[in-house]
């Protein structure tokens, strides 16, 4: 029997619930509320009012290919990175967990990289991405013309790739560790005496052990792609070149505050909330599944 | 069926030693119980035998073959865990038939043999459900299951009853044994539960420190208890132990305060002794009765059968194990008596066994 602390009256139990409603009130359902409201009116960019336009909004942008080629990107974006990012850190986490010495240490720095502020990450991958100097560089005058961000857009894609999978390698490999240092050694040692090598043993062992942390953050890095880009396409492409690198978030930003589109923006900010959420429940339905918790 | 030799090997963690070079010898087929409390190094001994540690120096050799440097999995050692570590995310026949799985053992013939090993252990039932829907003893089974169906030449046990109840634990006793001998094969099981060691063991090794202290069978260790440190572990009550001297004409125990004639011992005069007595072995007789030391009573425990009596000699906690029904009132004097035959004699300094009163003792000259 599960054991709960239940309060006399509902009004108290209420009452203690009342700050953190208040806060998810004013910085969620307000602000939440407040773009459903503009996304279905024409707002004055200078203020003075404005025209209730029912879905015309919806219907133009989609209508629209510039955001189909969004969509896209954001899409592409977000599959490669989460991809890049989760394995780089499951192998890492790996490496590590079976060499412990010095394992301390190696937390602490691999956190390092989330906690720096996106477009900080950004200015020091567009110098080290640069195709004029730095690493790049050397490749360019082996290969002329094999890099350039600023002209070719697929080039571009791969820079803020780059820059969101490193930073979000270093929070996947922290989940990853703690969840491979949770299984109880001699799970390991008795699957080794069962006769099983190290690769044998983590593809049975270990990863199905560790699929309630990967489904975990394959939600939040997939979250996390659509919304924390933004800074990093800000400052490496700005959505270039030819609107190659023009995620979804960021479009939202130059359509609004550049383009003073503010009902458009806010249409598109729903949207991108819808796909949010739906692809959530997509991975809650198809991939929770085979999620072994213990 | 294989023979274990273990020569010289030690085991250091960093800086610390936690075995100090141990040799033994387990014939095939023979049942070994490792005895010895917490921290004495007997469960990295048999982890070394499984090649879950490194062996820091010396050599262990599975059936005349050197084995230090191979993999677990090259051995063929089979172990069953304390914690049973069953693997949580795959069925009892999953996890029963991993190994053979590994081993690409096709999946009927693996079918096949794991129901073999179930109808062994009564698991038949059980076979589709996940360890975490089984009970304690039932997990139990599936770690012997799992260690069975490799038909191992060798059997290695961690303290795998230790997790159970008391009851669980006397019944999965019995059935180890019986396992053993349909099977024969070398079996190794570290315990700290004396009751157990003795009652699984063909041969017994007692450990502490990091060192053997004795092997041999449970009566011999029972009987003649090679060092203090075996004479109080094994055995409850634990053997009652006396600090003596040895006079010219037998023991002044307890500082002075008490003598015990007893034979010429053939130790120095003046040399320093543990004298060992085991409850089990001493006489309550009146008060007074010549040649008997008297104490006094501090508590009785009835088990029914028998009943310890504790009392007290001059400070000095000793028990009495007797199966006749007395029930002294605490607090009365009783005397004790025992026979010199079954008096233990160990070294006040290394703590090891003397031997004593032997024909070829010679006779002082007088």
């Amino acid at each position: 029997m599960e054991k709960r602390v239940t309060f006399g009256r509902w009004t108290i139990g209420i009452l203690f619930a009342v700050p953190q409603l208040i806060l998810i009130f004013t910085f969620f359902y307000w602000p939440a509320g407040q773009a459903v409201y503009w996304s279905l009116t024409l707002q004055q960019p200078w203020g003075g009012g404005n025209i209730w336009v029912g879905l015309d909004n919806f219907r133009s942008i989609l209508a629209n290919a510039d955001y189909w080629n969004s969509i896209t990107a954001s899409m592409i974006f977000a599959g490669i990175s989460t991809g890049l990012a989760m394995v780089i850190a499951l192998v890492l986490a790996a490496l590590t967990d079976r060499q412990l010495a010095g394992s301390s240490l190696y937390r602490v720095v691999l956190i390092w990289p989330y906690g720096i502020a996106a477009p900080a990450l950004a200015l020091a991958f567009r110098f080290i991405l640069a195709p004029e100097a730095g690493f790049m560089a050397v490749v360019n005058k082996v290969w002329p013309g094999f890099w350039d961000p600023g002209l070719d857009g697929a080039d571009a894609m791969a820079s803020i790739i780059i820059a969101f999978s490193w930073k979000y390698v270093g929070y996947n490999f922290i989940f990853f560790l703690a969840a491979f240092q949770a299984i109880p050694r001699s799970l390991i040692e008795a699957a080794a005496m069962d006769g099983s090598g190290v690769i044998r043993r983590f593809w049975d062992i270990q990863f199905p052990l560790i699929t309630p942390t990967i489904f975990f953050l394959l939600v939040i890095n997939i979250t996390e792609s659509f919304q924390d880009s933004f800074g990093i396409v800000d400052i490496m492409t700005a959505g270039g070149p030819a609107n190659a690198t023009n995620l979804m978030v960021y479009k939202i930003y130059s359509d609004g505050f550049k383009g003073l589109d503010y009902s458009g923006a806010a249409a598109q900010s729903i949207i991108l909330m819808l796909l949010i959420i739906a692809l959530t429940i997509v991975q809650f339905r198809f991939i929770e599944r085979r999620v072994h918790y213990r | 069926m294989a023979s274990i030799t273990i020569r010289g090997v030690k085991k250091n963690y960093a800086k610390t030693q936690v075995v100090h070079g141990v040799d033994l010898d387990f014939a095939s087929g023979e049942f070994v119980v490792i005895l010895g409390p917490s921290g004495c190094g007997k469960s990295t001994l048999l982890r070394m035998i499984a090649g879950l540690e490194e062996i820091s120096a010396g050599t262990i050799a599975i059936d005349g073959k050197v084995v230090n440097k191979l993999e677990p999995r090259e051995r063929g050692c089979a172990m069953v865990f304390q914690n049973y570590a069953l693997y949580p995310h795959m069925s009892v026949a999953q996890n029963i038939g991993y190994s053979l799985k590994v081993a690409g053992v096709p999946s009927a013939e693996r079918a096949q043999r794991v129901q073999a090993v179930a109808r062994v252990l009564e698991l038949e039932h059980l076979l589709d459900r996940k360890p975490m829907a089984l009970s304690g003893g039932q997990r139990q089974r599936v770690a012997m299951g799992r260690a069975m169906i490799r038909e191992p030449k060798v059997f290695l046990f961690d303290e795998p009853l230790s997790n159970l109840d008391a009851k669980l634990r006397v019944q999965m006793r019995s059935e180890i044994r019986k396992l053993h001998r349909r099977l024969s094969a070398t079996s190794v099981f570290v315990t700290h539960d004396q009751v157990e060691a003795m009652t699984l063991a063909d041969r017994l090794v007692v450990m502490n420190g990091g060192r053997v202290e004795q092997v041999g069978t449970p009566a011999e260790v029972y009987s003649r208890p090679a060092s203090r440190f075996v004479a109080t572990f094994v055995g409850a009550p634990a053997m009652n132990m006396l600090e003596g001297t040895v006079t010219l004409d037998g023991l002044s125990l307890l500082g002075d305060s008490r003598m015990l004639n007893v034979s010429r011992t053939g130790l120095a005069v003046g040399s320093k002794v543990a004298v060992g007595i085991r409850p089990e072995a001493v006489r309550m007789v009146a008060p007074g009765t010549p040649g008997a030391l008297a104490a006094t009573v501090d508590l009785i425990e009835e088990l029914g059968a028998g009943r310890v009596i504790y009392v007290d000699l001059d400070g000095a906690p000793f028990s009495i194990v007797t199966s006749e029904i007395v029930h002294p009132e605490p607090g009365s004097t009783v005397g004790l008596q025992f026979a010199e035959a079954d008096l233990h004699f160990f070294s006040s300094e290394t703590g090891g066994r003397l031997d004593v009163f032997k024909a070829s003792v010679p006779e002082p000259a007088l």
